[in-house]
């Protein structure tokens, strides 16, 4: 039992990390109907932002959190307007191909500065601390991930039900044509979409810096990957579908490290996609539509 | 014996019913319209038809040589077997494809050389490649297409485009005829011709033609019954003459004027 | 059977024999040497791959991010057989165990996956090559993640040549047969095919089988080319590699993949000892293209605009 408590508990943190990434799958596929490819990367361009402030120019967490999302947010408007952009009504596959593209051009474009060997982030961005009840033992990092996902999906939330750009973004989303008609900004909200995913995913990128202390140019593929599981899990497009996925790919991908075998982990999280893609392809949280012929 | 037969045909879309209980019966060699205001269902009669929807409940019945088979539930592919082929109201041709190809795939069904011949080309492949060409060029010749065998299908003028539907429909070997408003679009001269030629091919084809249609010149001309759809219900069938004059009709059309609920 | 021995198809077999001849010649005569030898073999893997890539994603529409799983079990299945028997048919028997064991797979994978469009179908196929990927890193029999070595090199010029220029011929063969013009016809229109009679799920499986049963070749010839295999060479980006080749040289194109293959190859000899700029240089190629391809496109779109306007003009309203 405690160690069922234990991998839980450390499944919640890594899928606050799923998570953060999968909101940024969802909602851009939600608004533009991209899988965007590139997002892990921009992932682990979060990361490398924040190993950046925080050994070279000495931040702290917090400062070096807020740097990195906000390069993340620039860069995926950047990659919007050049690359998907021209291609919104293209077929989707030119998108994938492009989106593709784009996130082998990150990778390698990293590796080809930063180098392709492992980073490591400093072991005292946070304070070392934890404590022990009733024999599981949480981390300050841990509480800190946990926290600051909690903090930036209420301000998500936040944007999307409560602001202008928010209902202008669930209209896009609904009915593209219908918005522009009703006079909304479409580029600009397809841009904030972007902006908005890309920095969740920049933070992720910190987040997992400071939890796991390494990082590599190749780091966004396999989270990415999960992350877009836990989004599609949850049903594409829909953003408590997307917490509730990234959690549970999280604690299932805990759970089979600790009971079963760690090496078998990724080909779970796998399996599970292929198996929701077959079975329920909307997703816990979707509808199923037909094409009108 | 009809050659369709359908009954209390249901096809509802979430809480939307486009067709609800609908009766029609066609016997063989009939050239029928079915008409109705925009949204009526007509064209989800179509899809039920050739089994691109599955109906919400009801029974479809094709007599199919001296049999009658049940055909709802089964795959397009396996209705277009039994003898049902159609056009669609937004032309769907294989774009990037060949005018010749076109057809051509439409006579897949009828080859029967396998896997292996068409890997290695062994003789049956030449051999019924051939015949497969050779019938399709004589198909494009009735639709004056003929000489445009070679052209991607998505350079062809609009009108072309509509006669290359109703060619390729027609190399599926059909015993029934769907035809999704073929007249849409086009000039008067055109729909005239077109008339003509629909008249033609059933003689020659020995096809029974059911066909939506806007245009009531081209329906009341050629067209030997009506159905006459509104939300989804049959609210008239009969002669044109009669249908015409038909007051529930009229209200249905002439209601169309005022914006649906 | 007069077209078989058409004035075209001698030209391009005397082409082909000729090619064949003389890069015989040049090996024989060690002008070629293993370096020369070692670009050669990777064309002709890739070009195996491509082709049948194109098959299924440039010809059937159906995009599949996973060829490289495919190549896998062919690769491992003939490390093997060609470890283990010894025998001068092991290579032969290895070949075409790979290919159908890798076919089978392609078959069972479909079966399920097919039903899925474009972009989730390409998840999926992704997601089932890396599956694959990690239980070949954790078999015993695979040799784990550090993988099989000294396997038997029976892969030569001849076979390579023989496969490839097979593999193109057979391919191009189905393409234009009746039951290649009903793949082609799913991706033009996957409605539109079903309703003229075409089984759309038994020829998306098709061409996934065809497809997979010649990556599985290539895999197999690689194997016994370089004798050394592990799973990470089968991951994600091999796939990607493949794609590229296949989208350069135009979804659709036989000959581009062809073309496609020899010059990547080239581009990436060059380039060996950078490898972040060729996978630079590489995902910019992909990213152009892709633009250049829709710009044209529009462009087309708005000509053809242009054209329908013009024929109302002349014929309608009169
Ligand atoms: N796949 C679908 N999902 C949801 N609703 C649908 C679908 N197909 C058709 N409908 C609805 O069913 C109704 C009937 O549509 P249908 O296309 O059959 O009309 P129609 O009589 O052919 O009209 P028109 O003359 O405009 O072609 C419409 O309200 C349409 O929106
Ligand atoms: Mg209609």
């Amino acid at each position: 039992m405690e160690q069922f408590v234990q991998q839980l508990i450390n499944g919640l943190s890594l899928g606050s990390i799923y998570a953060l990434i999968a909101l940024g799958y969802t909602m851009v596929y939600g608004i533009v109907k991209l899988i965007n490819f590139a997002h892990g990367d921009i992932f682990m361009v979060g990361a490398y932002v924040g190993f950046v402030s925080i050994t070279y120019f000495n931040m702290g967490f917090f400062p070096a959190l807020l740097i990195a999302m906000l390069f993340c947010a620039v860069l995926g408007v950047v990659i919007e307007k050049v690359a998907y952009k021209p291609l919104r009504n293209a077929s989707r596959i030119t998108a994938l191909i492009t989106a593709i593209g784009v996130s082998l051009l990150l990778e390698y474009v990293v590796m080809f500065f930063a180098k392709a060997g492992v980073r490591t982030y400093p072991e005292n961005v946070l304070p070392n601390l934890e404590m022990t009840i009733l024999g599981v033992r949480i981390t300050f990092t841990q509480v800190c991930i946990f926290a600051v996902t909690i903090a930036l999906v209420i301000l998500l939330q936040f944007i999307v039900h409560k602001t202008r750009v928010g209902k202008a973004m669930r209209a896009v989303s609904m009915d593209k044509d219908a918005a522009q008609l009703m006079g909304i900004n479409v580029n600009n909200t397809i841009s904030v979409t972007f902006a908005i995913g890309s920095a969740l995913a920049g933070a992720a990128g910190i987040l997992v810096g400071v939890y796991y202390n390494s990082i590599d140019p190749l780091m966004g593929i396999i989270p990415g990957l999960k992350a877009f599981v836990a989004a599609v899990f949850g049903g594409i497009g829909i953003i408590p579908g997307a917490m509730i996925g990234g959690f549970s790919i999280g604690a299932v991908e805990t759970m089979v490290s600790g009971y079963g075998s760690s090496l078998y982990k990724d080909a779970v999280a796998f399996a599970i996609l292929i198996l929701v893609l077959i079975v329920k392809p909307s997703g816990l949280l979707g509808k199923n539509t037909r094409e009108k012929v | 014996m009809p050659l369709l037969s359908v009954k209390n045909l249901t096809k509802s879309f979430g809480g939307l019913t486009a067709v609800s209980n609908a009766n029609l019966t066609l016997n063989k060699g009939e050239l029928v319209g079915l008409i109705g205001p925009n949204g009526a269902g007509k064209t989800t009669v179509f899809n039920l038809l050739t089994g691109v929807y599955v109906p919400s409940s009801g029974s479809i019945e094709l007599s199919v040589g001296d049999n009658v088979r049940k055909i709802n539930g089964l795959k397009p592919y396996n209705i277009t077997r039994l003898g049902i082929s159609r056009t669609f109201q937004n032309i769907r041709l294989f774009k990037d494809l060949t005018v010749l190809d076109n057809v051509r795939i439409a006579m897949h069904q009828n080859v029967k050389y396998g896997l292996i011949s068409s890997f290695f080309r062994l003789p049956s492949y030449y051999r019924e490649e051939q015949e497969v060409i050779k019938k399709a060029e004589s198909l494009l010749e009735i639709f004056k297409l003929d000489t445009k065998k070679n052209e991607l299908s998505r350079n062809l003028p609009y009108g072309e485009q509509r006669r290359l539907e109703i060619a390729r429909a027609l190399a599926t070997n059909p015993s029934l005829l769907l035809l999704d408003e073929p007249a849409a679009g086009m000039n008067p001269n055109e729909t005239a011709e077109l008339t003509d030629l629909i008249d033609w091919i059933r003689k020659e084809f020995n096809l029974t033609i059911l066909l939506i249609e806007h245009d009531m010149s081209l329906v009341m001309k050629i067209c030997e019954r009506l159905y006459v759809l509104d939300y989804g219900m049959i609210i008239a069938e009969g002669k044109p003459e009669e249908i015409k004059t038909n007051k529930r009709v009229i209200e249905a059309y002439l209601g169309e004027e005022v914006p649906h609920a | 059977m007069k077209q078989l021995f058409s004035f075209k198809n001698l030209k391009y077999s005397a082409c082909v024999v000729a090619l064949f001849g003389v890069i015989q010649l040049l090996i024989s005569l060690n002008i070629f040497d293993d370096y020369y030898q070692i670009t050669i073999a990777t064309i002709c893997i890739n070009i195996i791959l491509a082709v049948s890539l194109n098959l299924i994603a440039g010809f059937t529409g159906q995009f599949s991010l996973g060829h490289a799983g495919f190549m896998s079990i062919g690769a491992y299945a003939c490390a093997l057989i060609t470890l283990n028997i010894n025998s001068n048919y092991s290579f032969f028997l290895g070949i075409f165990v790979g290919a159908i064991l890798s076919a089978l797979l392609g078959f069972v994978i479909g079966i399920p996956t097919l039903r899925l469009k474009g972009d989730y179908l390409a998840i999926a196929t992704l997601g089932m090559a890396e599956i694959i990927k990690i239980i070949a890193q954790n078999l015993e029999f695979t040799g784990g993640a550090a993988g099989l070595s000294d396997i038997p090199q029976y892969t030569n010029w001849v076979w390579l040549f023989f496969f490839t220029a097979g593999t193109v011929v057979v391919i191009k063969n189905f393409i234009n047969s009746s039951h290649g013009r009903a793949c082609v016809s799913i991706r033009e229109d996957e409605i539109a095919s079903e309703v003229m009679g075409i089984n759309t799920t038994k020829y998306k499986v098709l061409a996934f089988v065809i497809g997979a049963f010649f990556a599985g070749i290539a895999g197999a010839l690689y194997s016994t080319y370089f004798y050394v295999i592990n799973p990470g060479l089968f991951g994600f980006l091999k796939s990607v590699d493949i794609l590229v080749i296949v989208v350069i040289g135009g979804m659709g194109s036989i000959r581009g993949s062809i073309i496609a293959s020899i010059l990547l190859a080239i581009v990436s000899t060059y380039l060996q000892d950078f490898p972040e700029i060729r996978m630079i240089l590489y995902s910019l190629i992909l990213v152009v293209v892709m633009l250049a391809r829709e710009f044209i496109k529009t462009k087309k779109i708005n000509l053809d605009i242009l054209n329908i306007k013009k024929y109302i003009k002349t014929n309608g309203a009169r």
